[in-house]
């Protein structure tokens, strides 16, 4: 069956708005996806019928909201496939997720211990684990990567040893793209005994990860990447992890007993969600997620690949035009540079052309240190972009360079 | 000329121009054009760093006056530092102190100003005036 791309286009209100004059492009998907009417209904409905605090409540709207949210978590079990339900963590998004494990292991974690991340990683996968280290003294090791914008599998194996306490690493880079093999990165860190954590934020609006089948021990995602709002997103964890990890901020919601003297956590997941959530945004979470699978991964996958492909092509007959990260296993993202012009100046020259792409270093410095460059241009489809605006995009790069150069 | 009255002519030399892109491309041929700072001065200590683009600024009084030279590592920016050159380099320090830049409004680059563009020209702003105060206190 055909993908129905102008079908699913009139489900995204936004994408029929003008930006300077122009239809707008919306091609900064990797950095957050746009709302389909259906999960804008939801966080309307929210608001307008049943909003109260959840948990806590007698009353009826109090006891619909804590339903429905809890029914999201169910949405999201079943979506990654996780074994239990309070396995997942519902969180304020992926960095949360990221500090919550990095925080809980510096109680694990002693000198001459080693925590590997890879060369791929996003600001936010980063830092974290350079705080973690310099609090418990363990050292931070990285996986190199090549020019592809690959991770050097080989040297990889060398960095494991027993000394590894936790490999994190995200499924998919979110400056070039680049899908890094995790199921072989997990396999080997559990041969050594060590945790592994995955940053799925740039991963789960392209693909359904099966948590269960891939054995990672943490697994974090955002909501607004895949078609629901900011500021709510998951941390999975596998119940015996979970239970080890000290609860990370503390509040009401996560405590089952308070005296001056003691106090008792609550049980999985509240343990780790401490104060009143983002209700709305865990409930819309689900509806995202529910959108995304009426569309099936499957057929989305299939679609941005032409896209990418053919986006690819186009641009690369654009002399001077580079493209950096070239993996065999990549996403719908384009990160590239006209050669000698300023990846903003062309971000510029194409906002004004009603086209929105992200420039900068992406919040992944290293990966610009590697190529020498001090940014890219990315450009980022989802499903609901066309060939149509590939080729005003590409026209719109030449007049970027014809003005530039 | 005083700081009012150039702006005034820049204000006077875009209203010429019936699109955007008449503007950007003027701006983009003054960064090209303009050689804004000396090599020397491009260092680290000069440095304004955007999270989109690079700016070097190097200030120096001359003749109570004080001269500004700059740069960025994007063309675009580097367009509207030249417009920015003009306008406060060479001008005394009380005067470049009181001076505002509401004119970026009125030439249509106001987005490039915006505190959120991280391109350094809003700290390149702040940093014109700290050396006009430093230098106006050094006349007192």
């Amino acid at each position: 069956m055909a993908f129905k791309v102008d079908e699913i286009r009139k489900d995204f209100p936004i994408l029929s708005r003008k930006v300077n004059g122009k239809p707008l492009i919306y091609l900064d998907n990797a950095a957050t996806s746009q709302t389909p009417q259906q999960v804008i209904n939801v966080i309307v409905d929210y608001y307008s019928n049943y909003n109260a605090n959840i948990h806590r409540g007698v009353h009826a709207l109090s006891q619909e909201a804590t339903d429905k949210y809890e029914h999201a978590r169910h949405t999201i079990q079943a979506h990654f496939n996780a074994k239990h339900n309070h396995e997942i963590i519902l969180t304020s998004g992926t960095t949360h997720g990221i500090n919550l494990v990095a925080n809980g292991f510096s109680s694990f974690l002693k000198k001459g211990d080693e925590v590997i991340v890879s060369a791929l990683e996003h600001h936010s996968n980063i830092v974290p684990w350079q705080m973690l280290c310099e609090r418990s003294g363990a050292t931070l090791k990285v996986i190199p990567m090549n020019e592809e914008g690959e991770l050097v599998m080989s040297e990889y194996d060398k960095l494991l040893s027993d000394k590894t306490k936790l490999v994190f690493v995200n499924h998919i880079s979110n400056a070039l793209g680049t899908i890094n093999p995790i199921e072989d990165i997990i396999k080997k860190a559990h041969h050594f005994g060590a945790a592994v954590l995955v940053d799925g934020a740039q991963a789960c609006p392209h693909l359904k990860p099966d948590l269960q089948a891939l054995n990672v021990d943490f697994y974090v995602a955002s909501a607004h990447k895949m078609c629901g709002p900011t500021g709510v997103g998951m941390l999975y964890g596998k119940e015996e992890w979970l239970r080890k990890l000290p609860p990370y901020q503390g509040g009401g919601e996560m405590i089952a007993e308070v005296t001056f003297e003691k106090t008792t956590y609550a049980d999985l997941p509240h343990k780790f969600e401490a104060g009143t959530p983002n209700i709305c945004g865990g409930i819309a979470f689900g509806a995202a997620i529910d959108y995304m699978n009426h569309i099936g991964f499957d057929s989305i996958a299939k679609y941005e690949h032409e896209l990418l492909e053919y986006a690819t092509k186009k641009l690369l007959e654009i002399d001077g035009l580079r493209i950096y990260g070239t993996a065999k296993n990549k996403t719908s993202v384009i990160s590239f540079n006209l050669e000698n012009v300023h990846p903003y100046d062309v971000g510029t020259i194409l906002d004004k052309m009603g086209i929105a792409v992200r420039t900068g270093h992406h919040c992944a410095q290293p990966i610009m240190d590697f190529y020498k460059i001090p940014g890219t241009v990315r450009a980022s489809f989802a499903f609901y972009n066309t060939r149509q605006e590939v080729d005003i995009f590409v026209e719109a790069v030449k007049k970027a360079k014809m003005m530039l150069s | 000329m005083t700081i009012k009255e150039i702006q005034n002519d820049i204000i006077d030399e875009f209203s010429m121009f019936e699109d955007w892109e008449e503007r950007y491309q003027y701006m983009i041929d003054l960064g090209k054009t303009l050689p804004l700072i000396d090599e020397q001065f491009k260092t680290e200590n000069n440095i304004i760093k955007g999270c989109q683009s690079k700016v070097w600024v190097h200030a120096e009084m001359q003749d109570d006056k004080v001269v500004f030279t700059a740069d960025s590592d994007a063309i675009i920016t580097k367009g509207i530092i030249a417009i920015l050159i003009r306008v406060f380099s060479d001008q005394s320090p009380k005067d470049i102190i009181e001076a505002d830049t509401t004119f970026i409004d009125e030439i249509g680059l106001k987005e490039h100003l915006s505190p959120t563009r991280a391109n350094g020209l809003v700290s390149m702003i702040k940093q014109l005036k700290m050396y006009a105060i430093a230098y106006q206190t050094q006349l007192n």
